[in-house]
């Protein structure tokens, strides 16, 4: 065993520590389509100095670390590009705090979306976090870093926008606690009235620092939920449908789904409106303020409401929803991925056309999913793919369909979300240069060495 | 192997460790080690990488696969059409790896002293019966049940006294049963937990045989790991017989009054093993025989049912240990579990369990907070 494997086994314990050709293996790559890349050292830290002492020891060695919630992003940010330590977040699963009466939650970095969940159900069944619908086992604090979204993204904006702090473990190995909880004790902002740290970490994908803690703000969880689907076929409407609906400021959350199979959906736009109430009586006003809001496409027999069969309500109404990820063996092969771009919803049309394009183009399973951010401030349109990690030639196709979709959603003005290496690049070659060099002054004043997830956001 | 064309079909979404409501990691070995190698999800890309030859057979490779304790939680959770066969596919990995000679050498040992000795203790055949000596128990000839004991009831000495309560309150209940004594040999679950397909077949073949000399029409065992086999495995191979868990035939009668109980007032919770709860289904005869107890209420723990967190003995785990014992072993996390229902007795209802919990017990110094009984045993105490 060489300097630091003893190191890291010091640091973490013998039986946290992996240098391991199974665990390299497995942490050389994600569930998605970008090449493995091997790991030297697997570690499993729970506390965090532990996590301090692996960055001080890999920052005085010059070796890269890479910190993984679940890894599923699907776009190789937790494969360490260029080997080193893996450390996975996901021992450090506590959830220190519930502050019910101002609404937010402090958990540690590795912390699951699932426990989070049923412990608010638990012990809190008034409150409840905005949960994506990646499998429970995504970590909190990776997804408001990569600014994911969930069930209360149309009210609330980006999950990270309902960020109330963070402790960060810098490349120095410092401790830095960014927000409210920076100068007082209690964790309710993230910035403001401060000059706003988090935008150091986010979005970062780990380049900048290690999130160890985060708090989350909490919203009220009404006592019933229900859903109502409007099915179109006129993809060029869905902008104007989707603006009124949040006008109405009565809906939950709004995904847009568009597939080939089964054949009844084929060609349809199922905009599916998810609302919430304490009583039938809210619930049923709501609902009623919801149709009329898309009365007059009813009228002019662009659309109409589908009743939702009971046995689909409850695979719609669950959270997260198990049957996202089942769309991964639809072609008997457990492969599935999506690119996601952060596009203005009067591209609904233009990406509803994409992905039809290039299933037909490329032979491949799809679906088209959009989520409302905002109210019609933006949507992730997710166009996802497909395919059996058993025939190499699908998976290529897949590759090459994905690589379309980027070069596509960079010219309608979108903006990657999660962006593999290559739509990083893609992305620092069209940014404003200035932007370029704030970022890249950022980095090297944040990462002087070059430890930190090194092969993302680079600027050379 | 078999199951080839399926293994490469894991997304490693994680829902196989969980609970169905995230309450906790459920997997036993992936509460344990913490690496996802170690759970479901990455056992499928780890043996899809060995099959492809882009990794090697190891000791931790070895340790990955033999310390799942085929508990069948990933079974249960898993979001995939194929999750049926997902412990499957793992015990098949497993005969890839016996067949090849390539296993941990605990397994080994295992696995030959049921050849040799047709136990894994290396006793004597002809002590297999003694723990019916001082009771009422006889030797099977023409009685309605065989009671079917196994290995860890006839040679382990805290599951010797299971076995006493259980063949006595059974007899006491009025059922007419026999046991095999020294003629009865192991009934192979372990072994096809482990991968040993041919001994298993051996076993399973000869136990057939036997019970169909004698006769046997009806079977209750002591084990939920040989009703597991009995019913689910034996009839592929001409064995079909009426399979019952003790807990089975105990609770009709119970309730319809065929013993009298005196009021006892414990507070239990009881513990779902694994063979009788997720892999047959059988959550309520267990609750039914302690509910019919006056005075005993039953408090439930978080994770029960479908959702109940394995001891970590099974899949041959009992008697390999390659899961292994300190703090995050899964006893251990689930004596503090059943500690915080605020009840004073596990229930159990298998000895394997019983077993390791009781030792986790031991382990957590909770000797004086919580004890470990079987559900017959807390009958049996009860009586009037």
């Amino acid at each position: 065993m060489n300097d630091i494997a003893q190191s890291l086994t010091k640091i973490v314990g013998k039986a946290y520590f992996s240098d391991q050709p199974e665990e390299a293996y497995f942490y050389a790559r994600d569930p998605g389509l970008m090449p493995p890349h091997k790991p030297d050292y697997v570690v499993v830290p729970k506390r965090v100095e532990e996590i301090q002492e692996i960055v001080r020891l890999a920052n005085r060695e010059k070796i890269p670390i890479v910190p993984m919630g679940a890894g599923l992003a699907l776009t190789g940010l937790v494969i360490p590009l260029k080997g080193g330590i893996v450390i996975d977040m996901k021992r450090m699963n506590g959830i220190i705090e519930v502050n019910e009466g101002g609404r937010h939650v402090i958990v540690e970095g590795g912390t699951s979306q699932g426990l989070l969940k049923a412990y608010l159900e638990k012990n809190y069944p008034r409150l409840r976090h905005s949960i994506p619908d990646s499998p429970a086992t995504a970590t909190i604090a990776a997804n408001v870093m990569i600014h994911g979204q969930g069930r209360l993204t149309q009210q609330y904006g980006f999950n990270s926008d309902m960020i109330a702090g963070l402790e960060v473990v810098l490349a120095s190995g410092e401790i830095c606690k960014i927000g409210s909880c920076a100068i007082s004790p209690d964790w309710f902002s993230k910035g403001a009235p401060l000059p706003d740290l988090t935008g150091l970490f986010l979005g970062w994908f780990g380049a900048t620092g290690i999130i160890t803690k985060v708090a989350v703000k909490l919203y009220p969880r009404k006592k019933l939920r229900d859903v109502e689907i409007f099915i179109t076929d006129r993809e060029d409407l869905i902008p104007a449908m989707v603006y009124e609906l949040t006008h109405t400021e009565m809906v939950e959350d709004i995904n847009i789904f568009a597939q080939p199979k089964p054949m009844i959906f084929k060609d349809n736009h199922h905009i599916t409106i998810f609302m919430t109430g304490d009583t039938d009586e809210e619930i049923e006003f709501k609902r009623k303020m919801i149709w009329n809001a898309l009365d007059g496409f009813i009228k002019s027999k662009d659309g109409g409401f589908m009743g939702v069969p009971p046995v689909m309500k409850p695979t719609l109404l669950e959270t997260p929803q198990r049957s996202v990820s089942r769309f991964a063996d639809v072609k008997k092969g457990g492969g599935f991925e999506y690119s996601g771009p952060i596009i203005m919803i009067d591209k609904y049309p233009a990406c509803a056309r994409k992905i039809v394009e290039l299933g037909e183009k490329y032979d491949l399973g799809y679906s088209g999913m959009a989520r409302i951010i905002g109210r019609s401030h933006a949507m992730m349109y997710g166009f996802a793919f497909t395919f059996n990690r058993a025939d190499p030639d699908m998976m290529d196709r897949t590759r090459e369909a994905l690589h379309e979709v980027s070069e596509f959603a960079l010219e309608a003005g979108g903006v990657f979300w999660k962006a593999t290496v290559d739509e990083q690049k893609m992305a620092m070659s069209k940014m404003d240069p200035n932007t370029l060099d704030l970022m890249k002054m950022i980095k090297e004043n944040m990462d002087p060495n070059g430890i930190m997830n090194p092969g993302n956001w680079e600027v050379n | 192997m078999k199951y080839a064309d399926i293994v490469h079909r894991c997304f490693r979404c994680g829902y196989c460790k969980f609970t169905s409501d995230y309450t906790d990691f459920n997997c036993p070995t992936y509460r344990k080690f913490r690496f996802e190698t170690y759970s479901p999800g990455g056992r499928m890309w780890l043996i899809s990488a060995w099959l492809n030859d882009e990794i090697k057979n190891s000791e931790r490779f070895q340790e990955i696969l033999f310390s799942c304790a085929t508990c069948a939680n990933c079974v249960e959770h898993c979001v995939f059409t194929f999750s049926e066969d997902l412990v499957n596919i793992f015990i098949a990995a497993r005969e890839e790896m016996v067949n090849k000679g390539i296993i941990p050498p605990p397994v080994r040992d295992y696995l030959k002293n049921i050849n040799v000795n047709g136990n894994p203790y290396k006793e004597p055949a002809s002590d297999r019966g003694k723990w019916a000596e001082g009771t009422s128990v006889e030797t099977y000839s023409d009685q309605e049940y065989l009671f079917y004991v196994g290995c860890v009831g006839s040679y382990d000495e805290r599951a010797k006294k299971i076995a006493k309560a259980v063949g006595s309150l059974l007899l006491k209940v009025g059922l007419s049963l026999g046991i095999l004594g020294n003629m009865e040999t192991c009934d192979g679950n372990e072994v096809r937990a482990l991968g040993e397909a041919g001994l298993f077949q051996f076993l399973a073949e000869q136990n057939i045989a036997s019970f169909r000399d004698l006769d046997v029409k009806k079977i209750i065992t002591l084990d939920p790991h040989a009703f597991n086999v009995f019913k689910n495995d034996y009839p592929g191979l001409g064995g079909e017989f009426e399979v019952y868990h003790y807990t089975q035939v105990l609770a009709p009668l119970i309730q319809s009054g065929k013993i009298s109980l005196k009021e006892c007032n414990a507070k239990v919770t009881y513990h779902d093993p694994c063979y009788l709860g997720r892999h047959n289904g059988e959550y309520n005869s267990p609750r039914e025989v302690l509910k019919s107890v006056p005075g005993l209420e039953l408090l439930e723990m978080e994770r029960n049912r479908g959702n109940a967190f394995c001891c970590g003995g099974g899949g041959g785990n009992f008697f390999t240990d390659i899961l292994g014992g300190g703090e995050d072993s899964p006893a251990r996390i689930r004596v503090k579990e059943a500690l915080d229902t605020g009840a004073e007795i596990i229930a159990v209802a298998c000895p394997q369990c019983a077993k390791m919990l009781d030792d986790a017990v031991k382990s957590e110094e909770l000797d004086d907070r919580l004890a470990v009984k079987d559900v017959a045993e807390i009958v049996t105490g009860c009586l009037l």
